[in-house]
């Protein structure tokens, strides 16, 4: 648990919701005082480190761990030859358990790459030197692996990803002008700046981890379940991440291992997955492939959406990774199909990286429709105002708000789009070909319960408690602001606890739920406190407004007051000694009134059953954004500049710009390396990912990143939050890569068709 | 735990001779060996840092020639007014290199010994075919991913490619490398992987690299270093060029001029036939393509890095081009 300390920043205006603060634990980060979950001191922790599978299937025969043993300071080696006792956990959606062990390090080697064996020693060195004197003999077994593989086969169709309206096939048959194309990304990862580990610790059958999560409370039940003991017992810490992008919302095989070595030991033991390592202890965005048909008239007006998409999976666990998920949304059709399978493939299990699914599916209907717009000759831009959605299609719900014409328009008009010459390869600058592109994103609002603790203290600091978390993204930040504006009080006042499961429930920090749902709980909660303090304010008997005939008291700026000009004014800390209070403790949650029992509430915090989708309710509702990006292309050598960008979003009201800012720019930078340079290398004889590090798997630079402007265009949307906020995280990659894509085709006539656009398929 | 035993050279005798003993490394700057040390492709069990030697980190440039020390760091020597002026594509082959930090730590006797980025070299435990590594256990590249890998000098048993910017500029310019009892040109230093990878230098036992001198010359006063790559920073090339002109007193008549490519071969490669193309030739853009094209002479392409064959001879056309005064 961590106790933050704000510095007040700015004006008080600042210190409400809407203010552009700094984030409260950036000095701490930027000073290296932040405590990250391996950096935790422990007493006497032992250390694991893993060992993994160099073949891409097979059954391990046997394990020779005699030489690893035999090293100084090895404590033990788990193989998959030892029975860990684990149990299987339930789901995310909270669905019970199977009744069945849970082998984290299994016999049936299905990926390469797959942990396998942990070795645990006094220091991390011994472990990582007799690590490499484990020896498997295998049996191999064929493998696929990748979706390109010949024997890779079609894979599976999802039945509830087939979406179909109207008859598109028809109508596309029966439309003017049709296009037709292939898009496919590969393999990415989230490369987050803090690689994955942790620290386990018993006390007894009390489970402590340390360990960065986006989501303590649903991590601790897994965790429980796993090791067969009670939800209570266990304890997720997680004050600071470096970083998630939706690889730290559960528990995964290493975590296992580690606390059941910690278990076996009898001592904390501290597991640290190595940079190669994350690349397959997790999965990364998994590469799809996704062929659009458009049919529309001579004048643009589409008739027709025909997708059909597939992603790679693993070959134990169906993931899609959602090529029709942006698809429906974004344009008015009236006929509309899409389809989505997965093939499985000898990989770990993918999983969600910034905007999953949203985004490989706007790099296809984006990289579309300005494929129909060179085909009709028309400028990108008109194509997808002619064909702007008044409501949903698909769930025929009108929108709660959608600012993306506005986000067009005022993104193209600080672009100056106007001054854009049509014709592939017409704009140039010196041996530079300089090309523009649009690309449209979106990310729906997903809406979760959440609940906060208020405690006031007898020095009047208001302290925000909850176990949501902050990965970057600035919860801390804006806890603050809204306790500070619901209470009446000045935002250096303020305290904010995260990032321990003990606390109080939340959303999880993924799909861009956790900043809506978490303000409305504190927001609940601050606007309880005051009115309790206002209540014994006015109820005390030693209160100085006792007897004021006062029916009620005004907080504002940390004072209590009456509404008359010359009655007393105390400030809080006054207050609560006038009441003798040392604190005042008010939980809020924003859970349905037939959801409040214990048990429900548990399950509301711990699994996804309360989750609510775009669609539940009257309208659909979803953030936006259209990108506009310009490109230097060096045809000589293939190479592609991002030369500049601007980029206007609609995600309702903004708990603080500054914040929010730097979120889209740091999706647009995901996005740029998306379309660029990011791409898992996969060795097809043995399915190895070669380039499982910093240096080989390319990320972007700062010189890869020109200037971003960013625009909101946003209105407050209170059906999407109590606060009028829709997500923001994931939605800044969103459409990033097929601007660029289009840019490059519009620089150079050559429309590439796979991600990244490397130079080798420019020249 | 490996254990290995670290000890700190008091001079370069010293060193040399504590080299000797089997196992034994020497450590400057630390940041290749470090590296090769955590991926299981160094061992050493002695390491010898040389790095608190006095005297060999010195940069000096007369009229003859520059003279830099084995410790000079990388970030000295291509921010040094005088390296800058009389050979700017030695200064801008080590600011297109690695990262400020790196080019911070990094010494310029380290930076020459760098070894391959090719990914199967550095993955022991996954890929133990490697003829660099262990001599005669075959190439894992060969029949993998390649897109890395080189085109130029490669043999059956090795198509790693060297991975250097620093050496490319110092073979295009006669470059020499100081072994304390000898000195050889840069270019005869590297090695082709022939059927011996693992040997990548004639660096013998009980040698080590003192310095290196470049002469002045009018090409390399009037030169550049030309690197493409997909990440504007922090990557290796996909191909380079280090080239120098000079012009007869007609200012347009090519009298000398130096190529050499990074990128693409197995070795700081030296492309003597583009050179020799020019000479005597009136500087043109069809002159400088007739000629680039000579670069790819020989060259074998495997699989995915077929588009360095395409790449590399218009990097060489753009770098003239730029010397030249034609961009």
């Amino acid at each position: 648990m961590t106790i933050m300390e704000p510095r007040k920043h700015g004006s008080a205006a600042d210190g409400m919701v809407g203010g552009r603060m700094s984030r409260f634990e950036g000095e701490l980060k930027i000073t290296g005082s932040a405590t990250y979950a391996l950096e935790y001191p422990m007493e006497d922790a032992a250390h694991a480190v893993l060992v993994q599978s160099t073949i891409a299937a097979g059954r391990i025969v046997s394990v020779d761990t005699s030489k690893a043993l035999a090293m100084p300071g090895v404590l033990a080696v788990l193989t998959p030859e030892d029975d860990l006792g684990l149990r299987a956990c339930g789901d995310w959606m909270g669905s019970a358990a199977k009744d069945e062990p849970y082998y984290p390090l299994p016999k049936v080697v299905q990926f390469n790459g797959q942990s396998i064996a942990a070795v645990i020693a006094e220091s991390r060195e011994q472990a990582s030197e007799a690590a490499k004197l484990v020896t498997f003999t295998y049996e191999e077994t064929p493998s696929v692996t990748s979706f390109h593989d010949p024997n890779a086969g079609e894979g599976k169709l999802m039945p509830n990803l087939v979406v179909n309206w109207g008859d598109a096939e028809a109508a596309l048959a029966a439309a003017a002008v049709r296009i037709e194309a292939t898009y496919e990304t590969p393999r990415e990862y989230h490369v987050a700046m803090e690689p994955h580990g942790l620290v386990a610790k018993w006390d007894g059958d009390e489970l402590t981890i340390w360990e960065p999560s986006q989501w303590s409370h649903g991590m601790a039940r897994m965790y429980a379940e796993w090791f067969s003991v009670p939800y209570e017992n266990v304890r997720i810490v997680s004050p600071f991440i470096g970083g998630g992008f939706g690889s730290k919302g559960q528990p995964l095989a290493y975590g296992a291992v580690a606390v059941a070595a910690a278990k076996r030991l009898g001592r904390p033991v501290k597991l640290a997955v190595t940079r190669p390592q994350n690349f397959t202890s997790y999965g990364g965005r998994a590469a799809t492939r996704q062929t659009i048909s458009l049919g529309a008239t001579k004048d643009g007006i589409l008739q027709s959406i025909v997708h059909r998409g597939m992603s790679e999976t693993s070959i134990y666990m169906d993931y899609p990774e959602q090529t029709g998920a942006a698809t429906p949304v974004l344009y008015k059709v009236e006929n509309f199909s899409s389809e989505h399978r997965v093939v499985p493939v000898n990989t770990v299990t993918p999983g969600a990286l910034r905007g999953p699914g949203k985004n490989p599916s706007s790099y296809g209907i984006e990289c579309a429709m300005e494929e129909l717009a060179y085909a009709l000759g028309m400028d990108p831009l008109e194509l997808r105002l002619k064909n702007y959605a008044d409501h949903d299609y698909q769930s025929g719900k009108p929108w709660s708000t959608r600012q993306l014409r506005e986000a067009l328009t005022e993104g193209a008009k600080a672009f100056g789009w106007d001054r854009r010459s049509h014709e592939p390869r017409s704009m140039r600058d010196g041996n530079q070909l300089v090309g523009w592109g649009i690309g449209c994103g979106t990310f729906p609002v997903i809406r979760a319960p959440s609940e906060a603790m208020i405690r006031v203290l007898a020095d009047g600091t208001v302290e925000v408690v909850s176990g949501s978390i902050d990965m970057g993204q600035g919860t801390y930040t804006i806890l603050a602001q809204t306790a500070a504006e619901a209470m009446g009080v000045p935002v250096s006042q303020v305290v904010v606890r995260l990032g321990d499961s003990r606390l109080p429930g939340s959303a999880i920090a993924g799909g861009s739920m956790l900043a809506g749902s978490i303000t409305g709980a504190v927001h609940k909660a601050a606007i309880a406190a005051r009115d309790e303090i206002v209540g014994l304010a006015l109820n005390t008997p030693n209160s100085p407004f006792a007897g004021s005939g006062a029916n009620t008291l005004v907080v504002a700026d940390g004072e209590i007051s009456t509404t008359l000009a010359d009655g007393p004014k105390v400030t809080i800390a006054e207050m609560m000694k006038a009441l003798g209070r040392e604190h005042l403790e008010i939980r809020r949650n924003t859970l349905s009134d037939d959801a409040q029992e214990a048990a429900e509430q548990r399950r509301a915090w711990t699994t996804m059953a309360r989750v609510m989708g775009p669609t539940m309710g009257e309208f659909s509702m979803h953030s936006w954004c259209a990108h506009f990006a310009e490109v230097r292309v060096d045809e000589a050598f293939g190479t592609v500049r991002v030369s500049r960008m601007v980029s206007a979003f609609d995600c309702g009201r903004l708990y603080n710009p500054k914040l929010v800012e730097s979120q889209w720019r740091g999706g647009i930078i995901m996005g740029i390396g998306q379309a660029l340079l990011e791409e898992g290398l996969v060795d097809p004889r043995n399915g190895r990912t070669i380039n499982n590090n910093v240096g080989d798997y390319l990320v972007p630079t700062n010189s890869d990143i020109p200037d971003l402007q960013v625009i909101s265009v946003g209105v407050p949307d209170l059906n999407a939050s109590a606060l009028g906020g829709k997500g923001v995280g994931e939605v800044g990659i969103v459409g990033v890569a097929p601007s660029i894509a289009n840019a490059v085709f519009h620089a150079t006539g050559k429309r590439v068709r796979d991600l990244p656009i490397t130079l080798e398929k420019l020249i | 735990m490996r254990d290995f035993s670290y000890t700190r050279a008091s001079s370069t005798e010293d060193a040399r001779k504590a080299a000797l003993e089997a196992g034994a490394m020497i450590l400057a700057g630390g940041t290749t060996l470090l590296d090769l040390a955590k991926c299981g492709v160094a061992e050493p069990d002695q390491l010898i840092d040389i790095s608190h030697i006095r005297g060999l980190d010195g940069i000096a440039v007369d009229d003859r020639a520059a003279t830099i020390g084995a410790l000079a760091k990388m970030s000295a020597v291509a921010d040094h007014p005088e390296i800058l002026s009389a050979f700017p594509a030695v200064s801008q082959s080590l600011s297109l290199a690695a990262s400020q930090q790196l080019r911070n730590m990094a010494t310029i006797g380290g930076n020459l010994l760098q070894r391959t980025r090719c990914p199967y070299f550095r993955d022991p435990s996954t890929f133990p075919a490697c003829n660099k590594r262990e001599p005669g256990s075959g190439c894992s590249a060969i029949g993998g991913v390649t897109r890395n890998h080189a085109v130029l000098g490669t043999s059956e048993y090795c198509i790693a490619t060297y991975p250097g910017d620093l050496a490319v500029a110092l073979v295009a310019f006669d470059a020499e490398v100081n072994l304390g009892t000898r000195t050889v040109s840069v270019e005869d230093f590297f090695l082709a992987p022939g059927d011996t990878p693992e040997k990548e230098t004639v660096i013998a036992p009980g040698e080590m690299i003192m310095g290196i001198s470049i002469p002045v010359s009018p090409a390399a006063r009037h030169s550049t270093y030309l690197k493409v790559r997909d990440r504007q920073s922090y990557e290796f090339a996909a191909a380079s060029a280090a080239v120098g002109l000079e012009f007869e007193t007609d200012g347009k008549t090519v009298r000398g001029v130096r190529v050499a490519l990074g990128g693409v071969a197995t070795r700081p490669w030296r492309a003597r036939a583009v050179e020799q193309a020019l000479v005597g030739k009136v500087l043109t853009e069809e002159a400088i393509a007739s000629a680039a094209a000579l670069a790819m002479e020989g060259a074998v392409a495997h699989g995915a890095n077929r588009y360095k064959i395409e790449l590399a001879p218009r990097v060489i056309a753009r770098a003239l081009q730029t010397v030249g005064g034609l961009a």
